[in-house]
């Protein structure tokens, strides 16, 4: 039987002035679920993923995560849903005047009570640098780290709130095969510790082929392929094989 | 076809709007409940602190070379006793707050406007948006009430340091002792002159601070985006400070504190 859907979306449209970059766009994440999202560059899978977690408001549609309709949701609402979303974004977005322990205790911040931050915070900071292997690192600064290390830091950070959903964006952009493939175990491992469902937005293939239980096609802003990784690579289609060759 | 002065107009408007808007924004933030009290103190001390020695070196040498320079003049005169108090007023009523607040419109204007353009591009104030913290509050309140407050405080001891400076351009070609000098220059100061110069410069750290924090929060076309931020943040912040210094003296001139 599958899974209860996590994320749906629904005739999703997002224009940036005469720019049309979601036309009609409809998907769903179903619980431990790792879905990729494969497109060109450009092709709207990022604004896809902010528009999921409402960092880009859509013109229309309805997206709803975890049985809530975000459009309705009012920001201390928005604030604790995203406490069960996490975002592991493209440039991974580490807070640069903050050390290691710093950017992995920022979100608990928010989320956390006080009694929980005084007893679980270093924790949840070293359980969290452990998934990612890096937890010699915790009183670096992310100016001092490499890009891969820099990128387990932020894939640290996203986890440490436990969150039932993870986005991807891009998560092995910019890194050698070697790392990227590291990240990609990393992101599969994760998935099975936390059973969390994810979306992984990539146009990396081998990336794809790792984490992803089914990819969607993204192309001109429509949904132009669902399938399993090694169907879509079997597939006839011109546009499908051009991702592969 | 259009004339250049319609775009120049335009991007006037858009500018001007803008910074209401998040002015507007700033007030409706502060009064809401959960403020970072422990950020604000971090930016008390990056404004306040970390600007210290600049301002106070300028201030020193603002203070004497002002009165090396005033002083062939009263001397053509015979008013050279006049030196102390002459000095101290154009200094406290005007100099002083207006060059501070010039210094940190180029410091920490630009600083702050390259600090959150650089956050913006490289999508740390997403992420903060995503990890529940409201960025606007994190970020933009607690950097324009540390420049509120920590200007006057800044201004008051420039005028301090610059007066000191003062008493040693007094005492170059003259010879005026510590307590005289002081006893003068306080003779000459009344309350029109240190209050309203004091009331300016809460509203010269607003300046700065809102639009320092306005360009780069909505800083965008990447590492360029962020060079353009820190720069028009000072052009801005610099021009805004002579605005509300002009409007702050035919305020106290309207009012008959001059």
């Amino acid at each position: 039987m599958e899974n209860a859907p996590v994320i749906v979306v629904k005739n999703l449209h997002k224009s940036f002035g005469e720019n049309h970059v979601l036309r009609n766009f409809s998907v769903s994440l179903h619980s431990g679920e790792n879905l990729a999202i494969l497109g060109k560059s450009g092709s709207g899978k990022s604004v896809l993923i902010k528009c999921i977690i409402r960092l880009i408001e859509s013109d229309q549609g309805d997206i709803t995560v975890l049985n809530q309709n975000i459009d309705t949701l009012s920001n201390d609402e928005l604030d604790n849903l995203r406490a069960k979303v996490g975002f592991l974004f493209q440039s991974n977005a580490l807070y640069d005047s903050m050390t290691v322990r710093e950017n992995l205790e920022f979100p608990l911040r928010r989320h956390w009570s006080d009694e929980q931050r005084r007893k679980g915070t270093e924790t949840a900071i070293l359980e969290a640098l452990n998934d990612v292997g890096l937890a010699h690192t915790i009183d670096m600064m992310p100016s001092e780290l490499s890009g891969g290390m820099r990128k387990r830091i932020a894939l640290a950070r996203t986890l440490i709130l436990r969150p039932a959903i993870i986005l991807y964006d891009e998560p092995t952009t910019g890194l050698d095969p070697i790392t990227a493939r590291e990240i990609s175990h990393l992101i599969v491992n994760v998935q099975q510790k936390y059973n969390a469902s994810s979306i992984i937005i990539s146009h990396d293939m081998h990336c794809i082929g790792i984490t992803s239980n089914r990819v969607v096609m993204l192309i001109d802003g429509m949904c132009y392929a669902d399938n399993t990784y090694e169907a879509l690579r079997q597939s006839e289609d011109d546009r499908i094989k051009e991702f592969f060759d | 076809m259009k004339s250049p002065f319609t775009n120049i107009h335009s991007t006037f408007l858009k500018e001007t709007g803008g910074i209401a808007l998040f002015t507007a924004r700033f007030f409706k933030e502060l009064f809401k409940p959960r403020q970072e009290f422990e950020e604000f103190l971090r930016q008390c001390f990056w404004v306040g602190y970390k600007s210290l020695p600049l301002v106070a070196i300028t201030a020193f040498i603002m203070g004497l070379v002002l009165t090396i320079q005033s002083r062939p003049t009263l001397v053509e005169f015979g008013a050279q006793s006049l030196l102390p108090a002459m000095v101290s007023v154009s200094l406290v009523r005007e100099i002083s707050p207006v060059i501070t607040a010039l210094i940190c419109a180029g410091k920490i204007g630009s600083g702050m406007g390259a600090e959150l353009g650089s956050m913006r591009v490289t999508e740390q104030i997403d992420a903060m948006d995503v990890s529940g913290t409201n960025p606007f509050r994190y970020l933009v309140v607690t950097r324009v009430l540390a420049t509120t407050l920590m200007l006057p405080i800044l201004s008051n001891i420039s005028n301090a340091v610059s007066l000191y400076g003062g008493f040693l351009g007094v005492n170059i070609r003259g010879q005026v002792s510590w307590s005289l000098f002081w006893t003068q220059v306080f003779n000459a100061l009344s309350f029109g002159d240190v209050v309203p110069a004091i009331i300016k410069t809460f509203f010269f750290g607003f300046a700065i601070g809102v639009v320092g924090c306005y360009k780069g929060f909505n800083s965008t076309k990447g590492t360029e985006g962020v060079g353009q931020s820190a720069n028009s943040a000072v052009v801005v912040a610099s021009l805004l400070v002579f605005i509300i210094d002009l409007v702050a003296v035919q305020i106290t001139d309207l009012l008959g504190l001059t």
